[in-house]
């Protein structure tokens, strides 16, 4: 038997074990663990699982064992998210720590940034929250203006952030800021720091969905000891660029997940419109809604072959923003299905003459909506596509 | 599932591309249409495919062929999409070579499957009777009659029939019109007596034929497979024609765009290239990702072929429907961004829309393959 075959079979059996049989059913959303500081487990066998998952380095299979991974290979990891699906098993821990800073820490940290943050991300301790966008800084990132100065043994911040997710629960922050005011890109600077700082303040902002997941995040005169910044002083900016590719990768599988709450289009068509013949009974809506799953199955194949052909040093670049754009779009496109399907059973708001089913519908639809404008609209990727992959002329 | 090429489809594909590129470009297309040409296709160049071992790509290698399997033929395929090449690699090679090598008996085998190979013998599949694809609706008769059958109907929209040496025929044998089962097939001789062949020049400077069987009359060694039972072995080799065709418009699709892109980085308009315009630039960028979405579509059907997998017709359905999708609006753009010269005749672009339509015709449109797709997801 192969060693990939041996680790199949004992990962399994570890799981069979130790995923508590709660762990292995779909889970709400008020039920995602997002650790830090303030962690809360609505369900206690989340934090059995979160536990045990740590203790093996399974948040983060592929990071070395030193900064608290599980030093697997990507086939192996492969595998384990595999044998994690067949079980049915939930994602242990969610975490900007561990999709967007991780990677480009494991890159552009130093030793010793490394070694005080990545363990405390893998074992869920403590929960990040991403300064990027601001509200002159949107699609236009990079002309961000929050201003850090040198103080000698530190930076002095000053500015402010919008669409900070979470940060009202957050524990630190990665943050661009400026420190060259005489030039754009190459003007910003990609620092950390403790969300617990004077001078820092948040303000959730209510959502069209009725959330308030994102933030205002103020800074005033926040000092910054200068060990905080992550590689070259006026050098943020390939940091930032790498790291909303991780995000761009993440927000195309949170659009999946989102959906993965709500019961499949087609399902949801069978039981407002009914059946003849087993089929969808309005056929034209019928017909869209083969387009759109017609369309997951290839995009699902695309991501598929996108890995076998970044395995085999084949990859072409220029990936993770078609399947943002894509990923995005195709999950906006599905919830426009839904409601289509289920008429006005998709629009109430609140009240009980709806199941809560109905009114979470009506709920995400308004979120999905966000899809594809966070991190980088639909448009940024496009011209992403366009000028990298097609070489289109500016 | 792969989904990616191994080192020998990478080598078959790059001598494809050669092949077509010197040997059959748009150009030659140009020339048989016009100087009129009955065949549709050079027979040099139909000569030369087959000394690659291109016309067995799906013979097994005991008959003569180079069995490279549906990948490989994918792959040649895609090439050939990329300049319109005309020849019989669709109907003869995709089509009526695993046909036979599946279901035909052993002396069929003999009489047609070496010579399918080596480029000698052509064949050409007849299903459609009405102008959309409907394979289940045939109503064409074979009755019984002594030891044989006799042919009585009419076929449409036959592929190379013109000149096929041998038509492979669906009829109805019992049952009603609609039923999988009481469907079976017959290799029938272009010579036969009351088989009436017409060709058409379609659209696409290529022949498609109509078939008129007036009691026609094959002996009972004509029967391809089992009596009534031809269904479940046609559906995989039309399958088959779906991934396959669906590979071909990859390719035709991919040129298509690769020309449209040259020409927005070189045309200029209010000094600038058209190409840095927004609006193009952002129709550009949607054209990439759906021929990404149909490359993994048509790569996972290919794969699926080979592999014998339960969900090849899931696998062709997607790959047809996206391919038709996709080109639909790849040729559309195509010749609206060329601008007026996207318009004449003299400009190649032109010819890839004209093909555009054939192929998204051939055995199914995207809303059959959506159709067909739902039905076996179960909704």
């Amino acid at each position: 038997m192969s060693t990939l075959e041996t680790f199949r079979l004992e990962t399994r059996a570890w799981l069979e074990e130790n995923c508590p049989q709660s762990m292995r059913t779909p889970m709400p959303e008020d039920e995602r663990v997002w650790g830090g500081r303030n962690a809360t487990f609505k369900n206690p066998d989340s934090q059995v699982w979160l536990e045990r998952m740590v203790d093996r380095g399974w948040t983060v299979p592929t990071w070395p064992t030193e900064y608290g991974g599980g030093g697997l290979s990507k086939d192996q990891a492969t595998i384990l998210g595999e044998e994690m699906s067949r079980l049915g098993c939930r994602t242990p821990l969610f975490s900007f720590g561990i999709s967007m800073l991780g990677p480009v820490m494991l890159k552009y940290g130093n030793p010793t940034q490394q070694a005080e943050h990545l363990p405390k991300i893998a074992r869920g301790e403590i929960r990040w929250c991403q300064g990027y966008s601001e509200p002159g800084a949107g699609s236009d990132l990079a002309s961000l203006q929050t201003r850090a100065e040198d103080r000698g043994d530190h930076y002095l911040i000053n500015g402010q952030k919008v669409w900070t997710s979470y940060a009202n629960h957050a524990d630190w922050i990665f943050c661009l800021v400026r420190t060259d005011t005489s030039v754009k890109h190459d003007g910003i600077s990609f620092v950390l720091f403790d969300m617990t700082s004077p001078g820092v303040e948040t303000r959730p902002i209510t959502l069209i969905s009725g959330a308030s997941v994102f933030c205002e995040t103020f800074f005033t005169d926040v000092e910054v000891p200068k060990g905080n910044l992550v590689g070259e002083l006026n050098s943020g900016w390939t940091i930032a660029k790498e790291l909303l590719q991780h995000e761009r990768g993440m927000i195309a599988q949170i659009g999946r997940a989102i959906g993965g709450n709500v019961p499949g289009v087609e399902a949801i068509a069978k039981k407002y419109l009914g059946t003849a013949d087993g089929r969808i009974g309005d056929a034209g809506l019928r017909d869209d809604i083969a387009r759109h799953v017609m369309n997951d199955r290839a995009f699902a194949l695309t991501i598929r072959r996108a890995g076998q052909e970044s395995e085999s040093g084949t990859a072409n670049g220029g990936a993770s923003s078609m399947f943002k754009y894509f990923g995005t779009e195709q999950n906006k496109a599905k919830f426009e299905l839904i409601l289509k399907a289920a008429g006005a059973a998709a629009l109430a708001w609140e009240g009980d003459d709806y199941e809560p089913e109905e009114i979470t519908l009506c709920r995400t639809w308004l979120r999905s909506k966000g899809n594809s404008i966070e991190g980088g609209t639909s448009e940024v990727q496009l011209n992403v596509i366009a000028k990298r992959v097609l070489g289109l002329p500016d | 599932m792969s989904l990616i090429l191994n080192e020998e489809q990478i080598m078959l594909k790059n001598s494809a591309h050669e092949f077509f590129g010197d040997q059959m470009p748009v150009s030659s297309l140009r020339e048989l249409r016009d100087k009129g040409d009955k065949n549709g296709f050079d027979p040099a160049h139909w000569a030369a495919m087959a000394e690659m071992g291109w016309a067995g790509i799906l013979v097994p290698e005991a008959c003569g062929g180079s069995d490279f399997g549906y990948l490989g033929m994918g792959q040649v395929l895609e090439e050939s999409g990329r300049t319109l090449a005309a020849s019989p690699l669709f109907a003869t090679a995709l089509i009526g070579a695993p046909l036979m090598a599946t279901a035909g008996n052993a002396e069929q085998q003999q009489k047609v499957l070496s010579a399918v190979a080596s480029g000698d013998c052509l064949l050409a599949l007849a299903i459609d009777e009405s102008p959309r694809h409907e394979p289940l609706g045939s109503q064409l008769t074979a009755v019984k009659n002594g030891d044989g059958f006799e042919l009585q109907g009419q076929k449409q929209f036959v592929l190379d029939g013109h000149v096929a040496d041998y038509l492979i025929v669906l009829a109805r044998t019992s049952g009603r019109t609609g039923d999988p089962a009481g469907l079976s097939m017959f290799l029938v001789d272009r010579n036969i007596s009351g088989l009436a062949i017409s060709p058409t020049l379609m659209v696409d400077s290529r022949y498609a034929s109509k078939l008129t069987f007036d009691k026609v009359r094959v002996s009972g060694d004509a029967l391809i497979g089992e009596l009534d039972d031809a269904w479940p072995t046609l559906e995989r080799v039309l399958d088959g024609a779906r991934a396959g065709i669906a590979a071909e418009m990859l390719g035709a699709g991919q040129e298509a765009f690769e020309r449209t892109l040259a020409y927005l980085k070189m045309r200029q308009q209010f000094g600038a290239p058209i190409g840095s315009f927004q609006a193009l630039k952002h129709r550009a960028a949607l054209m990439f990702c759906e021929l990404e979405l149909t490359r993994s579509a048509v790569l996972a059907a290919l794969s699926a072929l080979d592999k014998g997998a339960e969900n090849v017709a899931e696998l062709a359905s997607l790959a047809k429907a996206k391919a038709c999708d996709m080109l639909e609006l790849v040729s559309n753009e195509a010749v609206q961004m060329h601008g007026g010269i996207g318009m004449t005749d003299a400009e190649e672009i032109g010819f890839f829309l004209k093909r555009a339509r054939v192929q998204q015709q051939v055995f199914g449109d995207a809303g059959f393959h959506r159709d067909r797709y739902a039905t076996l997801q179960g909704f």
